[in-house]
């Protein structure tokens, strides 16, 4: 991020080559139409210059070929065109399965960032170099856009939607972070950096964050003190394991419980009604904001992924993570298709919201 | 010798009756309802608005010479940006070639005495005219701070400026657009003189029945979108506002929905107007008649159907991505027709540099390097980087300023000695379109470079190393204004001091030439009959001399 | 007017720019085809958001339309397709010339257009006395019974007596969904917007009347009737859309 003069973006990410690439291809691509025109423009208008008022020039009949030679030549160009760019799109869309996930919320005018060690930012990122980063993106207020030139990276905050999106950056330093869609008075302001470090450096720099509790743990403090472990295991849907499991709703169909589900589940809980369940629970819409929703669901998470044997460890404070291949309290065994295989011995059968119902 | 109609302006009688003196009070004109004196209240309508719009738009480069912004207050610089984009789209680029070229020339182009609805033309102007007074209340009372795509939640329930009376400003000004569109429409349907069959229509009213298809369909989806933007705002309901259920994203697809086809309002009557002038400044017949002709009407249809390359970065689903992508890159093609097809009528002809045509060189090379980098916008995955930053605002003045404002000026001096019949002074006009063009460059090109980098748009302060070419930038936008304000005062200069043109100084072919300058209030004494194609400088004309225009 | 050349002979005026009545007479039909083709945009934006959030909310929508009376929504249709049977004969006493009989069957299109005011008024009150209306007294809860009042709950009555007899689904019980606002919302917009054409109409036929009554019309000359006609049966065409839209969609 250095303020020397710059014609063009530094190179920081993987896929600021293959943007940049693209970019070279269709500027060439470019200049020679540029070239072509004015060159054409300016030679006949010279050439054939008005030499005297009363010039009339002859007929010149219309080439087709010519015209098709000039739909076809573009026409093709642009075909390539339309594979390269939408296979850079697709594959930014897609995060590699081995991403290190950090949840990002926008709001008026900062950008709060979560490391799932327990970090939290505001308009600064740290970063390892070579490793991919997968951002959950939402917005607490209107609409903001996370970019990051250097890295060809840029992606709408909306609202109510949970969004995507990954880098992997391949130089260590400092890179711009900026809101791209305008959010209002301080819009401008609104900018941060991206600190891109050696894996060791990053490691260190995370052991100097204890401070900050891992969000499993906030989320579980709000899971108590919402009171959400009163029905949640006995008149409402366990969650141990829910986090990318198939669920079977009352309306027939089935959804993967991805982080959008939850959010959706907490936030307007009617929606999407789990088979078997009625409309008890209340919204929490307007009562939790976007960062303790995040909270809530990396807690959720702890509980156990579906199809993910990885669980982020959490802390002595919070609550004993067993996921549970029997059915637990008020959920039907044939709601949860895809169930972890158990990771703690058998026997142990107790939901860790019992657990946390004990005095 | 030449079959070129040529009649020296001697031979005007010098006591005529012309629109121009057919009445001299304000009511005359304020209550008229001529095509022409209609066309000529738009001209300076729009006209003052573009200087407020301008205004806006020195306010906004004069700030950017410092990093830290020199307006000091964010809350002014955004209102600054809001007001230049809504004035310069809704009353400057969109009414500015149909409403006073479109107006004047279409009723003459297809030897008409008026448009279709006279009176309707005139309630259109008022409606222009009662939007703009709201827009500059809404200036007045403190302004308006969403920038001019109004995206929600933040204009309905964050911004707490005037957006309410803004959207009643655009929805009014709407049916002004609705109502122009609608009389060109049947004008050109059933108000063309006896031969004039569509083939033989000058590629100008092609272009404008193109925008004005435009203009009655997708105006009212505009409509209806900021009828639903003021309700979530005034009852506080979520339409769009996803913390009460809604969808910010359908605000989006329904404002592109209008808001992109208005990008083809406000270039096609540019196209016409190409077409045009560089068939008569190289007299010959355009390289492919049918090809421009049609292009307009593809481009207007495929022009609704790619709104949604605005929104690649705004969570749409990739496979629409993709489907929106492969629209906008078709939309190139069309334009690419139009833009071979000039140049190739270029060839063997008999190319008269005179100030239009300088115009129209420039619009050419400007508009072709806009028409490029949009197609690098419509590349799904050049845009994720270029979206909302520098470069698309590079991209856009490129297109609308070296394409539209570029095509509105030359035509402006093209039809000049038509509309007052007066001459301007070649010399300055010839002078100002070098200045303007060199100005457009610096102003606009630099931001093409700061764009990749990474500046994002409406940015009030930006870090330091983006200065340099927000530098260069203003310094190209204090030139650029030179070669806007040198027009005004020679063409004004010349209503007094200009020589008499004649009927038809350019010695064209078309019908609106055929008949005196200023044109008298029923434009042709008789009404014309046509026997010829379009452009046909090289036929002879069986009668001789000077007229492909036989009266009856 | 001013500009009109009348003759002695002929009492039919041509406008100026036209060169005959025929001319005038295609330019101003399909003039008024070209604004029913923006009118079709106008409320087709509408009805996309519209079903697009039906399809997002497909249980609240559809508890919304349990809300509506949809006998009173199709008495009214029936009421408003009498009213475009009256322009259509308005329209043929246009073209035998009879300025009587247009005066006649426009005076009996606004009567019957009255009435179907007059229906939506009485629902658009029962829905203010049930709480159904956005932003002025939506409430999650049905208000109890006796704070209807008369008239809306003896509608209540009769709603739940009629689904018993039609064995068709009553509206349940309970506090109504939040994205039930959205659909009142919708359905609020679009038929007052609907209304604000037919009250635009109505005006717009007393001035029709005026001119008939000073003789304006012949068997020659008749466009405005006839192009009013073509209006007035698109509002009526909208409305055919909006009534099962609205009314009808009840069923998961």
């Amino acid at each position: 991020m250095s303020n020397a003069f710059r014609i063009f973006p530094e190179q920081a990410s993987r896929n600021a080559w293959n943007v940049d690439a693209l970019f070279l291809f269709e500027f060439l691509v470019s200049c020679f139409f540029v070239f072509l025109i004015a060159g054409l423009v300016l030679y006949f208008s010279l050439k054939y210059r008005r030499r005297s008022d009363d010039d009339v020039p002859a007929y010149t009949p219309t080439s087709t070929l010519l015209e098709l030679t000039y739909i076809f030549i573009p026409a093709s160009l642009m075909v390539i065109m339309f594979f390269w760019g939408g296979w850079i799109y697709i594959r930014n869309k897609r995060p590699p399965a081995n991403a290190m996930q950090i949840n990002v919320v926008g709001k008026q005018w900062m950008w709060k960032l979560q490391h799932p060690e327990g970090p939290r930012e505001i308009n600064t990122l740290h970063v390892p170099v070579g490793r991919p980063i997968k951002l959950v993106l939402t917005s607490q207020d209107v609409i903001h856009d996370f970019g990051i030139p250097d890295f060809r990276i840029k992606q709408d905050v909306i609202p109510g939607i949970y969004v995507t999106e990954w880098f992997e950056a391949t130089r260590t330093g400092e890179f711009h972070l900026f809101c791209n869609q305008y959010c209002g008075d301080l819009h401008s302001r609104m900018i941060g950096s991206v600190i891109v470090m050696q894996p060791a450096a990053y490691q260190s720099w995370l052991e100097g964050r204890t401070a900050d509790e891992p969000a499993a743990v906030s989320g579980s403090r709000l899971f108590q003190s919402y009171g959400c472990a009163t029905c949640h295991g006995q008149r409402a849907p366990s969650l141990a394991g829910l986090y990318m499991s198939l669920v079977k709703l009352n309306d027939g169909t089935t959804t993967i419980a991805d982080e959008q589900y939850l959010r959706e589940s907490i936030v307007a809980p009617a929606n999407k009604l789990v088979a078997g369940f009625g409309p008890i629970m209340p919204t929490y819409q307007g009562q939790l904001s976007e960062e303790q929703i995040f909270d809530l669901i990396e807690y959720i998470k702890s509980l156990g992924a579906a199809m993910d044997n990885t669980i982020p460890g959490a802390s002595a404070a919070g609550p004993q993570t067993r996921p549970s291949t029997q059915p637990v309290n008020g959920y039907h065994p044939d709601l949860l298709l895809n169930q972890p295989p158990a990771r703690e011995p058998p026997g142990s059968n107790q939901s860790p919201l019992q657990q946390d119902r004990r005095p | 010798m030449s079959s070129i109609p040529y009649i020296p302006a001697e031979f005007d009688p010098p006591a005529r009756a012309t629109y121009l003196n057919a009445g001299h009070t304000i009511r005359s004109w304020l209550l008229t309802k001529d095509h022409k004196r209609i066309g000529i209240l738009y001209m300076v309508t729009i006209t003052l608005m573009f200087m407020v719009a301008a205004v806006a738009a020195a306010m906004i480069r004069i700030n950017l010479l410092s990093p830290a912004g020199l307006l000091r207050e964010p809350t002014i610089y955004n209102r600054a940006f809001t007001l230049h984009g809504i004035v310069m789209v809704w009353w400057f680029l969109v009414p500015s070639i149909p409403t006073t070229l479109g107006n004047f020339l279409i009723p003459m182009m297809i030897g008409a005495r008026d448009l279709a609805f006279p009176r309707l033309n005139l309630a259109s102007w008022y409606l222009f005219t009662i939007s703009a007074v709201m827009i500059l209340a809404v200036l007045i009372f403190g302004g308006v701070d969403t920038g001019w795509t109004f995206y929600t939640p933040y204009s309905s329930l964050f911004a707490n400026t005037h957006v309410t009376l803004t959207v009643a400003a655009i929805f009014v000004n709407g049916f002004s657009s609705i109502f122009t569109g609608l009389n060109f429409i049947v004008t050109i349907h059933k108000m063309r003189a006896p031969g004039l069959t569509w083939f033989r229509l000058p590629l100008f009213c092609w272009a404008m029945y193109a925008t004005s298809v435009i203009f009655v369909l997708a105006t009212p989806v505009l409509a209806i979108t900021l009828v639903l933007l003021a309700v979530e705002r005034i009852l506080r309901i979520g339409i769009f506002d996803p913390a009460l259920g809604g969808d910010p994203i359908l605000f989006q697809h329904l404002f592109w929905f209008y808001s992109h086809p208005v990008v083809y309002i406000q270039i096609l009557p540019t196209f016409g107007v190409a077409s045009e002038i560089i068939t008569n400044m190289a007299r010959k017949r355009p390289f492919g008649y049918k090809a421009i002709a049609f292009s307009s009407l593809a481009i207007m249809l495929i022009g609704f159907l790619v709104w949604g390359h605005h929104m690649f970065d705004a969570g749409i689903s990739p496979y629409s991505g993709l489907v929106f992508s492969i629209l906008s890159f078709a939309v190139a093609i069309p334009t690419a027709v139009k833009i071979f097809s000039w140049t190739f009528t270029l060839y063997k002809g008999s190319v008269a540099l005179e100030t239009p045509m300088l115009y129209m060189v420039g619009f050419m090379g400007l508009f072709t390097i806009g028409g490029l980098t949009g197609v690098m916008l419509a590349t799904l995955g050049l845009d994720v980087h270029m979206h909302d930053t520098y470069f698309v605002v590079a991209h856009f003045h490129y297109v609308m300023v070296g394409g539209a404002v570029m095509g509105y000026l030359g035509g402006v001096h093209y039809w000049w000695p038509k509309i007052t019949g007066k001459m301007y002074s070649e010399f300055w006009g010839k002078i100002a379109a070098g200045i303007g063009f060199i100005g457009f460059n610096l102003t606009f090109f630099p931001q093409y470079i700061m764009g990749y980098l990474g500046m994002p748009r409406r940015y009030f302060a930006y870090p330091p190393e983006f200065q340099v070419y927000h530098v260069l930038s203003t310094a190209g936008a204090s030139i650029l204004a030179i070669g806007y304000f040198m027009p005004l005062v020679y063409l004004l200069y010349s209503l007094k001091y200009g020589r008499d043109a004649g009927p038809n100084p350019w010695r064209s072919m078309s019908l609106e030439w055929q008949t005196p300058s200023p044109p008298p209030t029923e434009n042709f004494e008789k009404t014309p009959v046509i026997s010829q194609p379009p452009y046909a400088y090289d036929l002879q004309s069986p009668m001789g001399a000077p007229a492909p225009v036989v009266s009856t | 007017m001013s500009e009109h050349l009348v003759t002695e002979t002929s009492p039919h005026p041509v406008e100026h720019q036209f060169e005959d009545r025929y001319q005038q007479k295609e330019a101003s039909t399909l003039g008024m085809w070209t604004f029913l083709a923006t009118e079709v945009l106008f409320f087709g934006a509408l009805f996309v958001s519209y079903t697009l959030y039906r399809h997002q909310y497909p249980d609240a929508f559809r508890q919304g339309s349990l809300e509506l009376k949809w006998y009173l929504g199709g008495i009214n249709t029936a009421v408003l397709l009498l009213s475009s049977f009256c322009m259509a004969m308005a329209v043929h006493a246009a073209s035998v010339g009879s300025n009587s009989g247009i005066i006649r069957y426009l005076i009996l299109t606004i009567a019957v257009a009255a009435i179907f005011l007059g229906i939506k008024a009485t629902e658009y009150y029962i829905e203010y006395r049930e709480q159904l209306v956005p932003a002025l007294n939506f409430s999650l809860a049905p208000p109890p019974e006796q704070q209807l009042g008369a008239l809306t709950a003896s509608f209540g009555r009769f709603d739940r007596w009629l689904a018993t007899r039609l064995h068709a689904e009553p509206l349940p019980d309970g506090p109504r969904s939040p994205n039930e606002k959205l659909f009142m919302l919708f359905y609020f917009v679009m038929t007052a917007i609907h209304a604000t054409h037919m009250i635009i109409g109505i005006a717009i036929m007393l001035v029709l009347i005026w001119m008939a009554r000073r003789g304006k019309f012949s068997r020659e000359y008749h466009n405005p009737v006839e192009c009013f006609g073509l209006y007035w049966h698109f509002v009526d065409i909208v409305w055919v859309f909006l009534f099962p839209a609205l009314y009808l969609l009840r069923n998961p």
